[in-house]
């Protein structure tokens, strides 16, 4: 004890560290700051650092080869001691990062934090949120299935839409013309060297901001910021009655951000790591590439366009939201902070969780795509084992319509659900439509015959409302 | 230093060692930075050479037949393992003549299936479809699938190699 005491006092003597870092441990932050509210910033920075820990560990038997991540996955996930729960808590940390980080900025906009002095907090803050958006894509690629493969190459097809430059960025994305050789360690380099190192830089800078301008005191209606006055203010309040960051203030971070780190072992090692699909493949062409869950909302923002918007959206939507984003402190950095005398803020902040969730909601049933894996419809629902109604219901399931069309619960979501079509149009319309088509719909005018046309016509009749006597 | 102290003389000193400085700094930075930005953007200039590679022998497909053949890229490096492999669907429809197309989608590059019983190609992601020779028949893509160059020679079928067809505006 006496020794570990009389080392402290060498170590601090000749690097004067307490004498360093005592004074910001210790700095006074407004006591309405120390609050339950204000726990989200640190706990983002705690799950980065479970990041950081778990990343070195995966990097330890990582191959970020394209012929051999693979397999260095399924031993990380199956054969190394512990080697699932880290790879679990890497990807569930990566889930909570970005969920704090929301929550984070949700809190930070309600309380108008970015307001005076505090611009640079807030501009800082937005590069860490693109960072940690493109950590999470190149995260989903180094796991380097067969999702991650195709996810690339969309990813590329999105970056080609960008004028004139677009060909050059989707060939920097897949680091040539073709998935291959030289695609993975590109995204590892981004995903381990790159933007850690940018991540780094900028929470140094954003935290060293707090500690330069001081946290910022739970606003109250009425007191609105003033440039010219607010720096006194502060700190003459913060003198006043102001608690010392550390343990005062700090001990909420601690308890949460304990709270976050056991969730997210918990889970880790209850669910585990997402299943590694089929091998990273190209010419394995059974795969639907669907983004991990927070970007699912964006994918279905791109798959509910208008096709003829969609190139601008893909391109110029983020750049927009993100110069908007960057600007908010230049739009309104004076005034009033509390969210009760800011109604449009928090009309701003409900419309945006509102539209989020539910874009999120269809994203996770995608309606929009076919169903390949839909149960044909049975001899019970077509009602008949022979003749032209027999026989329209067989084409019904091999043409294709099942894919797009529901009836009586089986088949996709894409077009019209056809189980009482018979009600609603006439033979003649029926036909004209299966030959021409229309705007989501391919003509079958030249791939089905005759017979085969006016057999689905007849069976397509047929479903009509309260038909229970074909044996439905 | 006290500004009386200072003369010219030592400005001027002062003056040519802070430009030295700064202009000794910018052209190591830019020596090191060519070879560096130089290698990270070469995938974007360094095309590989468009190969043929034989996908089967001619008597194997079926006239009518829309078949997905596999095989290797304009580029496969030692360490690519089955990322090499590319795809792409194959139709006999002469004795002689063949028909290639892309497997990625016009619209967002995702690998469109062929459906045999409707002679339709269809898209797994936002519901895109083409007909059998490759036109679009609904759905987003904005135009039809890219086609790949094919040939006979020797009793076997030959695909050229192409890069990822990537829609741009
Ligand atoms: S990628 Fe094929 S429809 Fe979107």
């Amino acid at each position: 004890m006496r020794f570990l005491r009389s080392a402290w006092y060498w170590f601090d003597d000749r690097t004067g560290i307490a004498g360093a870092l005592g004074p910001i441990a210790q700095h006074a932050v407004p006591r309405n700051s120390a609050s339950w509210f204000y726990v989200f910033g640190s706990a983002t920075l705690f799950a980065f650092l479970l990041q950081v820990a778990t990343g070195v560990t995966l990097a330890f038997m990582y191959v970020p080869s394209a012929g051999e991540a693979y397999q260095s996955l399924e031993f990380i996930t199956n054969q190394t001691t512990f080697g699932r729960i880290v790879r679990g808590m890497h990807n569930w940390g990566a889930s909570a990062m970005i969920l704090l980080v929301g929550i984070h900025m949700i809190r930070v906009y309600m309380t108008a934090a970015y307001k005076f002095p505090r611009e640079m907090h807030w501009i800082t803050g937005v590069v860490l949120l693109a960072l940690t958006v493109v950590m999470g894509f190149t995260g989903q690629v180094v796991r380097w299935d067969q999702t991650a493969v195709w996810s690339t190459i969309v990813a590329s097809e999105q970056a080609g839409r960008i004028p004139f430059i677009g060909a050059w960025v989707a060939d920097f994305i897949i680091g040539g013309e073709t998935v291959g050789g030289t695609t993975l360690s590109r995204m590892f380099a981004y995903h381990v060297f790159i933007i850690p190192a940018l991540l780094f830089i900028f929470i140094g800078f954003h935290l060293y901001l707090v500690i330069k301008n001081g946290i910022s005191e739970f606003p109250k209606a009425g007191e609105p910021v003033d440039p010219a006055t607010y720096r006194e203010k502060y700190e003459s309040m913060v003198k006043r009655d102001g608690v010392a960051f550390w343990p005062d203030a700090a001990w909420r971070d601690m308890v949460f951000g304990f709270i976050v780190i056991t969730t997210i072992l918990l889970i880790a090692i209850i669910i585990g790591p997402p299943n590694l699909g089929p091998p990273p493949n190209p010419s394995n062409i059974d795969a639907l590439p669907v983004p991990d869950w927070y970007f699912i909302f964006y994918f279905a923002f791109l798959a509910l366009m208008p096709p003829s918007m969609e190139t601008y959206l893909m391109v110029f939507g983020p750049l927009v939201v993100g110069l908007l984003l960057f600007m908010l402190p230049f739009i309104s950095n004076r005034g009033e902070r509390s969210p009760l005398r800011r109604p449009w803020a928090v009309a701003i902040v409900a419309l945006t969780i509102a539209s989020i969730s539910g874009l999120w909601a269809i994203g996770i049933s995608s309606p929009w795509s076919p169903h390949f894996h839909a149960k044909p419809l049975t001899v019970e629902i077509i009602g008949a084992d022979s003749g032209a109604i027999y026989r329209g219901g067989m084409n019904f399931n091999e043409k294709g319509c099942l894919y797009c069309h529901t009836i009586d619960g089986h088949g996709g979501e894409r077009g019209p659900n056809l189980s009482y079509i018979g009600d609603r149009l006439s033979t003649n319309e029926l036909t004209w439509r299966i030959m021409n088509g229309g705007l989501n719909m391919p003509g079958f005018g030249g791939t089905l015959s005759n017979q085969e046309l006016n057999d689905l016509v007849i069976f397509l009749k047929t479903r009509k409302k309260g038909n229970e006597n074909t044996g439905r | 230093m006290n500004e009386k102290t200072k003369t010219s003389d030592e400005c001027s000193r002062r003056q040519f060692f802070t430009h030295l400085s700064i202009t000794l700094g910018s052209i190591a930075a830019v020596m090191i930075g060519i070879p560096i930005i130089g290698s990270i953007l070469a995938p974007i200039v360094k095309k590989p050479k468009p190969d043929w590679r034989p996908v089967g022998a001619v008597k194997n497909f079926t006239i009518g037949d829309t078949v997905k053949v596999t095989f290797v890229d304009a580029s496969p490096l030692p360490w690519s393992g089955v990322t090499a492999e590319t795809a792409a669907w194959l139709r006999r429809t002469q004795e002689e003549e063949f028909m290639a197309f892309s497997v990625n989608c016009a619209h967002l590059g995702c690998p469109v299936r062929w459906v045999a019983g409707a002679k339709l190609f269809m898209c797994p992601c936002h519901g895109g479809v083409y007909y059998s020779d490759g036109s679009v028949a609904a759905g987003p893509p904005p135009r039809g699938l890219y086609k790949y160059p094919v040939r006979v020679k020797n009793g076997q079928v030959e695909i050229k190699t192409s890069p990822i067809p990537i829609t741009t505006v």
